[in-house]
């Protein structure tokens, strides 16, 4: 019996020829990532460790990108408490606000993470770095802090689904919409413990950011991590970002699947998922007259420039509807940068879009965009759980930078379409 | 090791945010936590719960975010384990590695009603409904996880290597 490419990267990481499905294993970890909600829980735990020194300074991360810059008193004692870790431990990879981003965008901008790493966050999107070719994924505090001092985690090694994707998507549609598609076909929980595999010829139809946000929702379909495969795009995005080392690694021709699913890229459509679960999907041409009052594009899942450059392209000459508040964050001061020097930024103000700097805080209701009851968000996030952006009883649906894009200028749920592009 | 207690019933796919919203994670204090624990689903919980009780629920409890501030919230809140058919992955993990116990079994998340009065044992997996006179067998933990379990959490396990 073959092996995944997750398989693989674990056996790799844990001195084994050969591991299997349900092995329990402790794998070497070569970046060991927190932010500045989950890393003091870390620290916290770190102190009640008999060996207090950190593996390797080299390969922790420290992001303080959720509750910042500060919202409140209380978060600004965390990421006090992180920062100074931070600098007792002379820790490379701490990105203060000016120079850092949201964690999963950042890290592979930055270079630190590449094919055949195996990478754990203690945040559930860590399983987005699986586009580059690398086993990630979530983990919470206690692991992250078991991971600082000893290099290793533990691991069931999953069992595996896999993907074939062929085609090529069409004008509108975007990794979002692939994934959400995903999603609505295996439910919340439909890959729970499992690898999603993706392979098959269309994935050349992919852009790395179509890739980075597949990957990014894989913890919405319950799997312990999502994986493509290494090809020319993703060298030639490794080159561009990085010094480090890669190993590319792929699934035995006889490796098991406990399902494969065969999905026409050129079929999907504009996605959206209705609250409060992401497998709540309708396809945009069933969706009805849904009056919203907030947008939201930005994030861990839909904040690189491709989509940035798609909301730019539906908001370019037109205007945000009266009364809707539209946000646009960048994922990272880089790309930030880059909408800048693109016209991007200057597309959305004059749009009327609010543009704000990378934080993950509109996302989960933390700051820069709560809901008051009743209200209804279109966003381009990754949960629209009871209760995700704000107030219990206000909804939101997620969706592309595309259909978010185009609902701001209706002022109701929309696809590009609706505005003649 | 065992658990006994009054249940508190729930259904499928419990995600973080509700166990414990994100506008609370500003703080990492056990108690604090624990006084809002399950507030956007159940308000009186916290009202309600008793220490030793037991939570029973569907499918995919605890999907969602990483905070680890959901097991502790309910670790904190004096629940004493949690049944469910299944638990999402990370939440699976944190609560064995902060010494919450948890088990699944779809016979007793389908068939354990609120207020029901539940004994569980850990080393065999056996969940026994008092108020019902029946008995699950649930799954036992390998005994790696049992290990960190009783050693109430991957820390002191760590350290007692």
């Amino acid at each position: 019996m073959g092996m995944t490419m997750t398989q693989k990267i674990l056996a790799a990481h844990t001195g084994l020829d050969y591991v299997r499905a349900g092995q329990l294993i402790e794998a070497n970890l070569d970046l060991v990532l927190g932010n500045d909600v989950t890393a003091p829980v870390a620290i916290k735990e770190m102190d009640k460790f008999h060996k207090k020194q950190i593996f390797d300074k080299d390969k922790i991360a420290l992001v303080p990108d959720h509750f910042t810059p500060n919202k409140d008193i209380k978060s600004a004692e965390n990421c006090k408490c992180m920062r100074e870790f931070a600098m007792d431990n002379d820790i490379t990879n701490y990105f203060e606000i000016g120079e850092m981003g949201i964690e999963h965008a950042l890290l592979p901008e930055k270079g630190l993470v590449v094919a055949g790493d195996v990478v754990i966050g203690a945040d559930s999107h860590t399983c987005t770095y699986g586009a580059l070719g690398a086993f990630s994924t979530g983990v919470g505090s206690t692991d992250m802090a078991a991971g600082m001092a000893t290099g290793q985690a533990w691991f069931r090694v999953p069992s595996a689904l896999r993907f074939i994707l062929t085609g090529k998507p069409s004008k509108w549609v975007s990794g979002k919409d692939i994934i959400l598609h995903i999603i609505g076909m295996i439910g919340v929980d439909g890959a729970r413990y499992q690898s999603m595999e993706f392979v098959g010829d269309g994935i050349a139809n992919l852009t790395m950011d179509d890739r980075f946000t597949i990957a990014n929702m894989a913890i919405e379909a319950g799997a312990k991590n999502g994986i493509f495969p290494v090809d020319e795009i993703t060298i030639n995005y490794m080159k561009e970002h990085s010094t480090k080392p890669y190993a590319i690694y792929e699934a035995d021709k006889d490796a098991e699947y406990e399902k494969t699913y065969e999905i026409d890229l050129s079929k999907i459509k504009p996605t959206v998922a209705f609250p409060h679960l992401p497998e709540n999907t309708h396809t945009i041409d069933n969706i009805g007259d849904i009056g919203i009052d907030q947008v939201v594009i930005g994030s861990c899942t839909n904040g690189r420039l491709d989509d940035l450059r798609m909301a730019a392209k539906v908001l370019e000459g037109r205007k945000v509807a009266k009364g809707i508040r539209a946000i646009i964050f960048p994922a990272t001061q880089k790309i930030y940068l880059q909408a800048l020097e693109e016209g991007l930024i200057s597309t959305f103000i004059k749009a009327g879009a609010v543009v704000s700097t990378p934080t993950c805080g509109p996302c989960l209701g933390g700051h820069m965009g709560v809901l008051a009851a009743g209200e209804r968000a279109v966003s381009t996030t990754n949960r629209n759980f009871v209760g995700r952006m704000g107030h219990v009883d206000s909804e939101v649906y997620l969706a592309s930078p595309a259909v978010a894009a185009a609902s701001a200028v209706t002022g109701k749920i929309s696809g590009p379409e609706e505005l003649g592009l | 090791m065992k658990a006994s207690g009054l249940v508190h019933r729930y259904g499928d796919n419990v995600d973080t945010d509700v166990i414990i919203p994100a506008r609370y994670l500003n703080t990492s204090d056990p108690k604090e936590l624990a006084e809002k624990c399950m507030v956007d689903i159940d308000p009186d919980f916290v009202n309600k719960v008793k220490p030793g009780d037991i939570m029973v629920a569907g499918k995919n409890f605890g999907c969602g975010s990483s905070r680890e501030h959901a097991p502790i919230a309910i670790k904190a809140s004096g629940i004493s384990c949690v049944i469910a058919e299944t638990f999402a992955r990370i939440f699976y993990r944190n609560s064995i590695n902060i010494g919450l116990p948890i088990i699944e079994c779809k016979e007793a998340s389908d068939d354990i009603e609120a207020g029901d009065k539940v004994e569980v044992d850990f080393d065999s997996g056996v969940i026994y409904n008092l108020t019902q006179d029946k008995r699950y067998q649930g799954q036992a933990f390998p005994e790696f996880m049992q290990r960190i379990i009783k050693a109430e959490g991957l820390i002191n396990y760590n350290n007692s290597r």
